[in-house]
This record gives structure tokens, C-alpha cells and sequence, in this order.
């Protein structure tokens, strides 16, 4: 079988952002960026199906700036075979990425395509579904648990009631959650060949695809601040103040 | 223009979230329509037939759609779709799952998790989190929207009498099978939709400390959160983790335990009506978000806390 994992280059979630005066959008200048989280998961899971044996080629592929390609070179450094960077300059929506990623596809013709669940900058939550339908290949979300079996996956599903268990037939894609596995670090000698392993650069507009955007960002601004209340001295004080001030026990 | 609401349901009852995403669709547009696919679910296109608010119900009964399953929800929406300006549902799993299947069959750059609805193509949504606030307008002719069901009232359930229209199922995917489901099997709410949680963070030293939160959870009938420095260290399982990388949860009370509030978990939470604060450290950033802040050593104040709740003689449950 053949994996194609789709990252993402994000802020760090450990950043605090910072929404631009002009209201244009937040700050990513002299920002650290890595990987969005449940990318993580998503190369992880492809690692751990090829270390199976169940899995013969792992491609990363991400869309975005030049720098974007950091994505790709740590997915690599923990077990990608090779990846695919395709150049844009602006930020796109969900539908196009998954346009583009669809034109990779039909490239590559991989047997699944792993990405996260949601990306957490726009916090879309789209472009996997995106991709299945445009494809008509199944589509499992929110991945807790992935078990390969004889062309299709069973694959377990966090949904708010609990958990899921559906069977997809393979070519399938799968969004991972965060439960998934535990992401591993990359060794040094590991990070040393990543730099040896290939990127195939493509840009954007030779794919031939509409990534022109739909949806017009009229500001972003801070969301209302919270004022910080009161400090109470006692927990008698506090049960107090929760059942006769605040009214919420 | 009209919109079409795609109900969540279990065949016998509405799943909640579908009267707080009927009140934002409302606002849209008044002309709402729901659509109901089920098996057997005549009670739940009754249920939402009385909904004020709807102004027909499309009733789709086909044991293909006993259970959810995506691709089977997609072509029939889309066989509805030419009617309607807006496709709409709850950006919980069930929307969030769906939506996108839709809208790229309708070609349609879909906006997620709207908080406000503005005007009828531009709606308020988080990003980062919640850490910034957009305001999108959508210029595609169809739209696809969720909503973030705790951001709107849920409807009012009784009082109207809309029409409901059967209609005939689409094709179903031969691709996907629905294999099981395993609800959470806890007497505790869900943590997304929980009214209280209750989190305890790296303070609470290990997972058998959870106990005391549990404890106070059993008794206000609350969902157990966690950090994820929590989870990190293995205290306890991270379906139960709050912040940026977990859930979102906007309970009315919160109760941060043990939490120093790093950015990626004040992202999960701080939306709720009424923060609580327990902490040693009285600089902990969570004190700068708290309603009510309790510069107090847990292991103290927790076993407190529950025989104070215990000599109240009523609890909100």
C-alpha cells in the first residue's frame, strides 16, 4: 500500500497569537510555526502501518509558502519516504486545497491518505471530507484507532457520544484525532538522512485547478476580553458565591 | 431564499444541539426547512414538526439511514440541495463530519463554526481557537454553514405545526459500513455539552487524585476536563482533555483545578459563562481569566469544597 499525508504549517499552539492592528489578520512574522498537531498523528499512523509491513511508500505532501517545505523535511526526519511541496503564495481555503490535493492524487494514486482532523489556525475541519467526496472514496473522520484489514480499514470514530466503528473500503481517506498514538520525535540521524530524501517541488497554478477564494475575510479582530474577577478567601466564601451571587449551583 | 437544516437524531429523539442550530438558521432566514433521514424516525420528524421555528419538515425514511453514515447523507442532501440558498447543521461531529462532503459536491467553499450570524452571506467564527474573532462573508451562491450550537439558544419545541413531506432515499455507498457505536458508558454528562466541568491539571500530582474531582463531579453532576499537561503526564486519558488540541467546552460553570492556564488551554475554555480558579500560585495566568479565584491548596480545598456543597440543600443539576 501506498500513504500520502497531508500536513499542514501552522503557529505553534504554544504561541500566543496576536491579531494585527489593521484587522487583516493575526501576526505569523518572526512567529514560530510547526506542524499542525494532528498532522503529527496522521505521519505517526502511516509510520507505524509501513513498520507493520502493511504499508510499502509513505509520501508527505504540504501546500503553502517556501517555508512550508519544514513541514514535509519533519515528516521525513520520523519515516515519510519522500514528499511533494506545492507552491502557493497566499493563504487558501479548504475547497482548494483539496482540489489540489485531489490533482496529487490522481498522480500518485496512493491506497489512503492520512491527514489531521482540523487544521488549528483556520479551525475549518474540512478539507479531508473535501477530498473524499471530490474523489467518491470513503471518508472515515476523527480516527481514534486505525486497523487495516484485507482492502478496507476498520476505523474507530470520536464522536460526541462516544466512540464509532465503521469499515471503509480502500482507497479511503482518514482524518486522525489527537488520540490516535503518541507522535514520536525524530532522532538525529534521522533528521541528518531527511535532508537527503527528496521534495519534488510543484507550483500551484500548473495543477490547473480554481483556488481563487470564495469566502472574503472582512476583519479579524480580538474576541472580547475578560475581565478577571474577584479573589475569594475561603471555600465556604467561594460555594457561596457560585450558589447566591452567580446562581450557577 | 430558504435554508435547509439537516437534523441530528437517533431515530427516536432529537439530539439536542439541532434546536440550537434551528435558532441560527432561523436567523438566516425565516423560510427553514429540516431534513429528517432516519429509519422508523416518524417520532423524530413529529418532534421537529413542532418546532415554532421550521416551516416544513422533509421526511426521508430508508433503513440506509438507520445509522449516520456520511456518504449516504450526502446524496440525499444533495438531491434537496437545488432548492435551497443555505445547507445548514451543527458544527458538532455529526455536522462537522457532513458539511464538507456537501459543499464540495455543491463546489461551495463552506464557513465553519459560526458564532454570529451577521446577515444572511456573513457570519462571525472563531479561529485560533477562539483566539480571534473573523467575520467571513461568503460569496458563493450556495452556502454551507455550521454553527456552533453553544454560541445560539436552543429553539422553543413546542407551539407549531409545519407540514411533513416525505420523500424518497438516494443511493447508498456500497464504500463505507457502519460496524458499531459504544456510547460513553458514564452516569456523567458528555464533556462538550456538560452545563458544569470540572478539570484538574498537572497540580493534582497523579491520576488517583482525580478522585477528588470525581467526587465533586458525582455530586454536581459534572463532567471531568482535564490539561494537557494532565494528560501529558498520565493522569488520565486525553479524551477528557480541554484546550486548543482538545475540546472546546462553554459549560456555565468551569472549574480550573490545579491548572496554571497556559494559552493552549484557556483556548478550550474560556468562553465559559463562570470560570473558577483553584491554585497555589496566585500569579497562575488562570487567576486573570477566573470569575472566582481560590489562591488555595488543592488537596485542602477540594474535600472542603465537597462538604460545603454537601450542607447546601439544593444543587442545580
Amino acid at each position: 500500500m501506498k500513504i500520502l499525508v497531508a500536513v499542514k504549517r501552522v503557529i505553534d499552539y504554544n504561541v500566543q497569537i496576536r491579531v494585527k492592528e489593521d484587522g487583516s489578520g493575526v501576526v505569523t512574522d518572526n512567529v514560530k510555526m510547526s506542524t499542525n498537531p494532528p498532522d503529527d498523528n496522521a505521519i505517526e499512523e502511516a509510520v507505524k502501518i509501513k513498520e507493520a509491513g502493511k504499508a510499502k511508500e509513505i509520501v508527505a505532501i504540504t501546500i503553502g509558502e517556501e517555508k512550508a517545505q519544514e513541514t514535509v523535511r519533519k515528516a521525513l526526519a520520523v519515516g515519510a519516504d519522500r514528499g511533494i511541496h506545492v507552491k502557493v503564495d497566499n493563504v487558501i481555503e479548504p475547497l482548494a486545497v483539496s482540489k489540489i490535493l485531489k490533482k496529487i492524487v490522481e498522480k500518485e494514486n496512493p491506497d489512503l491518505v492520512f491527514m489531521g482532523k482540523q487544521a488549528i489556525d483556520d479551525d475549518c475541519n474540512q478539507t479531508g471530507q473535501m477530498l473524499a467526496a471530490l474523489l467518491n472514496w470513503p471518508q472515515a473522520t476523527f480516527a481514534s484507532k486505525i486497523e487495516v484489514k484485507n482492502n478496507a480499514l476498520e476505523v474507530t470514530r470520536e464522536i460526541d457520544e462516544g466512540l464509532e466503528t465503521i469499515q471503509v473500503n480502500v482507497p479511503a481517506i482518514v482524518t486522525c484525532d489527537l488520540r490516535l498514538n503518541e507522535p514520536r520525535y525524530a532522532s538525529l540521524p534521522n533528521i541528518m538522512k531527511a535532508k537527503k530524501k527528496p521534495i519534488e517541488q510543484i507550483s500551484a497554478s500548473d495543477l490547473g485547478v480554481d483556488i481563487n477564494p470564495r469566502i472574503e475575510q472582512i476583519k479579524v479582530e480580538e474576541p472580547p476580553k475578560r475581565k478577571a474577577g474577584i479573589k475569594v478567601a475561603s471555600v465556604e466564601e467561594l460555594v457561596q458565591k457560585l450558589k447566591n451571587e452567580a446562581k450557577v449551583i | 431564499m430558504s435554508v435547509l437544516l439537516i437534523a441530528e437524531h437517533n431515530n427516536k429523539e432529537v439530539r439536542p444541539f439541532t434546536y440550537n442550530a434551528i435558532t441560527a438558521a432561523s436567523q438566516i432566514n425565516e423560510d427553514l426547512h429540516v431534513l429528517v433521514l432516519g429509519h422508523k424516525a416518524d417520532d423524530v420528524a413529529k418532534s421537529l414538526s413542532e418546532v415554532p421555528n421550521v416551516k416544513k419538515v422533509i421526511h426521508v425514511d430508508n433503513e440506509i439511514y438507520e445509522n449516520y453514515i456520511a456518504e449516504n447523507y450526502t446524496s440525499a442532501i444533495i438531491k434537496h440541495a437545488e432548492n435551497y440558498t443555505h445547507i445548514v447543521s451543527s458544527a458538532n461531529t455529526f455536522g462537522k463530519n457532513l458539511m464538507p462532503r456537501i459543499a464540495a459536491l455543491l463546489d461551495t467553499s463552506q464557513v465553519s463554526d459560526i458564532i454570529k450570524v451577521i446577515s444572511e452571506d456573513t457570519f462571525l467564527r472563531p479561529i485560533y481557537a477562539g483566539n480571534a474573532f473573523a467575520t467571513v462573508k461568503s460569496n458563493d451562491k450556495k452556502k454551507c454553514v455550521t454553527i456552533r450550537p453553544t454560541s445560539f439558544d436552543p429553539a422553543d419545541k413546542s407551539g407549531g405545526s409545519a407540514e411533513i413531506v416525505k420523500s424518497d432515499p438516494a443511493e447508498a455507498s456500497s464504500l463505507t459500513k457502519f460496524l458499531k457505536k459504544e456510547e460513553v458508558k458514564s452516569d456523567r454528562p458528555e464533556l462538550g455539552t456538560a452545563r458544569i466541568v470540572i478539570s484538574g491539571g498537572r497540580g493534582m500530582q497523579n491520576g488517583e487524585n482525580f478522585k477528588l474531582i470525581s467526587d465533586i463531579a458525582d455530586k454536581l453532576n459534572a463532567a471531568i476536563g482535564a490539561s494537557r499537561a494532565a494528560v501529558d503526564a498520565g493522569y488520565i486519558t486525553n479524551d477528557h482533555q480541554v484546550g486548543q488540541t482538545g475540546k472546546v467546552v462553554v459549560p456555565d460553570l468551569y472549574i480550573a483545578v490545579g491548572i496554571s492556564g497556559a494559552i493552549q488551554h484557556l483556548a478550550g475554555m474560556k468562553e465559559s459563562k463562570i470560570i473558577v480558579a483553584i491554585n497555589k500560585d496566585g500569579e497562575a495566568p488562570i487567576f486573570s481569566v477566573a470569575d472566582y479565584g481560590l489562591e488555595a491548596d488543592l488537596f485542602e480545598a477540594l474535600p472542603q469544597f465537597l462538604s460545603e456543597l454537601n450542607k447546601l440543600n439544593t444543587i442545580q443539576k
